[in-house]
């Protein structure tokens, strides 16, 4: 489970998210939403301890880790998939999985299982990651987190630019993770893309959580998405 | 040109050959440890060219204090010298660039510190005379046409095994993919539980210490003194400027073409035509392709 309490964060002097409050319990689809700017990408950055909180705290599975170093963790159970994909561009795709594995240390099962999922990526193993299809690159970002067999995975908009039949990829693999227990954070543009799988909607506003709702509650209320995200 | 009296064009070209290939091959070394400094830190070490310094004088320290075989001098000197440098190097990164976090600007002022701290250290410490090391074996081998050190095959052959080496640690082990991966893009390494800080710290050593190997191996061909890191340094960034900050394949690519051509053209014509052609060269390369011919951008 993820418990985030009351986080500050700065970029130099200028703070971007105040008092940023969220939880995702296990088996549970959060769905971060906001305008352009509002800081979903850097609350994921703050969970992640990139962007280390001057204030607050961030808890996964009763462990505070707001004072840890970012690369700590994935050691207790983040997984992360970050906006624009971010793969290692120069490495294979077989490397990026290693990097992955080698974070907490998993082996050959894992690397299978997770193959297993994306099975294109298992025919392009010795490819350079840059040179993959933007699907592709997405599955290995996907496939990257899930080496590191995490109890909470952050997603940073991991639908942008992909065509439906890769959404639909990314979807199934976000349901199959929720019912193995996996806590996902989901930040989105693409509203239509994440509503029929997120259980919470989470709306961002000025680097502050304004709203958790359920999501049949924004099926019933679409107002709320007119507001907070202009649709 | 009489061959009675003066060798003829081939043999003469060969010797000339040997020597730039000597020259590039410590060069190759010594410019592998910069580029990897900066390729994975992104950090323009205007120290580099001491921890070459440091390793050629503590050579010569060490050596000096062992009597007996120069072969035994030579192989304590080639062990500890550059773990000396690199201990060294990487207390200057915990003490100076850790803190500065390793802000690219800030970085170049405190690495010309740092040369001037390392450079009068050894002034301090050794004093300023230039002082020999002995070859740990002395024979000739013999050419047709001449005899040449074979001191000076085995510093190429040397060379080009630890670059191989180098290259091996970067492209076949676990240490070399966090290297690579830290090189590429330093937050998703974080991400993935890469502690960056200590890698730079590893890098920034293993990078002085490649410098240190390389001066450890030349120091028998010439003399150990504190200002003798100048050379390395600039021909180092000339190489990397044209191979490409961060690319070892540019790197060592470069290094063979810097230092045959100047080997080649200081025999057969002059020194300082050599040293205007590498500028000529680097100057080419800064217009017309600034990232170097195999370097890349990176996050």
């Amino acid at each position: 489970m993820l418990t985030v309490t009351d986080i500050d964060c700065f970029y130099g002097d200028v703070q971007v998210l105040r008092q940023f409050s969220l939880s995702a319990a296990s088996g549970e689809i959060l769905c971060l939403l906001g305008r352009n700017g509002a800081g979903k990408t850097t609350a994921l950055k703050a969970i992640m301890g990139l962007v280390p909180p001057r204030s607050g705290s961030v808890v996964v599975d009763d462990v505070d880790l707001t004072k840890l170093p970012a690369h700590a963790a994935p050691k207790y159970g983040l997984g992360y998939v970050p906006q624009g994909r971010r793969l290692f561009s120069e490495l294979t795709v077989a490397e990026n999985i290693e990097i992955g594995l080698m974070a907490t240390g998993q082996g050959k099962p894992t690397r299978d299982r997770v193959l297993d999922l994306f099975p294109v990526l298992r025919e392009r193993l010795s490819q350079v990651s840059g040179k993959l299809s933007g699907g592709e690159q997405q599955m290995l970002a996907m496939a990257r987190a899930l080496c590191t067999e995490p109890n909470v995975l952050l997603m940073d908009e991991p639908t942008e630019g992909l065509q439906p039949s890769m959404i639909a990829k990314i979807r199934e693999v976000v349901v199959a993770l929720k019912q193995t227990g996996v806590a996902v954070v989901l930040v989105e543009q693409r509203v239509d893309a994440v509503l029929p799988v997120a259980d919470h909607v989470a709306f961002i506003e000025n680097g502050m959580n304004r709203e958790t709702v359920p999501v049949q509650q924004l099926r019933d209320d679409p107002s709320l998405l007119h507001r907070y995200v202009g649709i | 040109m009489d061959g009675s009296i003066c060798m003829d064009f081939g043999p003469y070209l060969l010797l000339a050959s040997l020597e730039g290939a000597v020259q590039a091959a410590v060069l190759a070394l010594t410019a592998v440890g910069l580029s990897l400094v900066f390729g994975v830190m992104r950090v323009v070490n205007v120290a580099h060219g001491e921890f070459f310094m440091l390793g050629a004088v503590l050579a010569w320290w060490i050596s000096n204090m062992l009597t007996g075989s120069p072969l035994f001098g030579f192989l304590a000197a080639l062990i500890f010298a550059p773990l000396i440098v690199a201990g060294l190097a990487a207390v200057a990164d915990r003490l100076i660039l850790k803190r500065l976090s390793y802000d690219p600007e800030a970085t170049i002022v405190a690495t010309i510190g740092l040369l001037y701290i390392i450079q009068q250290g050894a002034l301090t410490l050794f004093g300023p005379d230039a002082r020999p090391v002995a070859a740990p074996f002395d024979f000739r081998v013999s050419f047709p046409w001449f005899g040449y050190s074979g001191y000076k095959i085995f510093v190429i052959l040397a060379c080009v095994l630890v670059l191989l080496g180098v290259w091996a640690l970067l492209t076949r082990t676990r240490i070399g993919l966090i290297m690579r991966a830290t090189q590429f893009d330093r937050e998703t390494a974080q991400a993935f539980g890469i502690p960056v800080a200590r890698v730079y710290t590893g890098v920034f050593a293993f990078g002085a210490m490649l410098a240190a190997v390389a001066a450890v191996l030349i120091v028998p061909t010439q003399q150990a003194y504190y200002l003798m890191g100048l050379d390395p340094l600039l021909l180092s960034f000339i190489v990397v400027i044209i191979g490409g900050l961060g690319s070892l394949k540019g790197t060592v690519l470069a290094a063979a073409v810097i230092g045959l051509s100047d080997g080649i053209i200081t025999i057969f014509f002059d020194p300082t035509l050599a040293k205007i052609l590498s500028t000529i060269l680097v100057a080419m390369i800064l217009v017309f392709r600034p990232t170097g011919l195999f370097g890349t951008a990176t996050r």
